[in-house]
């Protein structure tokens, strides 16, 4: 099973996106089902380890909080952005990283990048530190402590890592 | 078409619309450019994320079934801005651009 389905994640999306993008039948399910198997396959060497999902429950929950904080940042950042420019209060922030997967610290980052107000700029090269730029910054500890409390603790919660 | 539908379509393209003009306004007048990279990342979420629901419940209801092609434009725009905004910051850096004056903090060498 496992060598037939390495990411059965990766797998299932897969099928579902190619459903969406054709349309539901007999045909395509079966289309799409030979290219869930297969393009895993061809693709396995670029993947890094994927960690093993632990809590699907707990993923839902956390793509539910980052679409409501997108939606809430959004409103924030729209005031700043229309507001003076002169009252922001740029910052770069080094945070420290407590995620050891690479699948799991892209997650991280990317969160980060796609709630406004902040994009992660860079990762140290031993994965040990995140270099976030925040747009409009009151304080460096207050922002760490969100991001981590939000975003990084119910990752590692997710993926056990 | 029902009211209640086309009141709901209207005010979704409305929102995406104005969340996409303040981004690209965010992009206009920003001072420096790692300031500039956070008016896209608005652009792409609420901006994008409202046409996408518009146009899901428009075609949803012309065709009286749903209708989701648009969740996947909007599953691989999350996939690839972010990392698009990383290239830019970490080629911005290499570049060492000049950032405001009072920006806490300092970039990475690269």
């Amino acid at each position: 099973m496992s060598r037939l389905l390495p990411f059965p994640m990766l797998s299932l999306l897969l099928w579902l996106s190619w459903l969406l993008l054709n349309g539901f039948s007999w045909g395509h399910g079966l289309l799409g089902l030979v290219l869930a198997v297969v393009l895993p396959l061809g693709t396995r060497p670029f993947w890094p380890n994927v960690p093993r999902l632990r809590d699907f429950l707990k993923l839902v929950r956390f793509v539910l909080v980052v679409h409501w904080d997108i939606i809430t940042a959004n409103l924030v950042v729209a005031r700043l952005i229309l507001g003076s420019p002169r009252k922001l209060r740029p910052a770069f922030v080094e945070m420290p990283l407590e995620l050891t997967d690479d699948f799991a610290i892209t997650l991280l980052t990317s969160t980060i990048s796609l709630t406004p107000g902040t994009v992660s700029a860079d990762v140290s090269e031993d994965r040990r530190t995140l270099l976030i730029h925040a747009l409009d910054m009151d304080d460096e500890a207050a922002l760490v402590a969100q991001i981590k409390q939000r975003y990084e603790r119910p990752l590692k919660e997710i993926f056990e890592c | 078409m029902n009211q209640v539908v086309e009141f709901l379509v209207s005010a979704a393209i409305l929102v995406g619309g104005v969340f996409a003009l303040v981004g690209s306004i965010g992009l206009a007048r920003l001072p420096d450019f790692y300031l500039r990279l956070h008016g896209p990342t608005k652009a792409t979420t609420l901006g994008v994320g409202g046409t996408i629901l518009a146009s899901l419940l428009f075609f949803s209801w012309r065709e009286q079934a749903l209708q989701l092609q648009e969740v996947l434009i909007a599953l691989f725009l999350f996939i690839t801005a972010p990392v698009s905004a990383h290239m830019l910051a970490k080629a911005a850096m290499h570049r060492e651009l000049k950032r405001r004056e009072d920006t806490r903090g300092r970039p990475w060498k690269q």
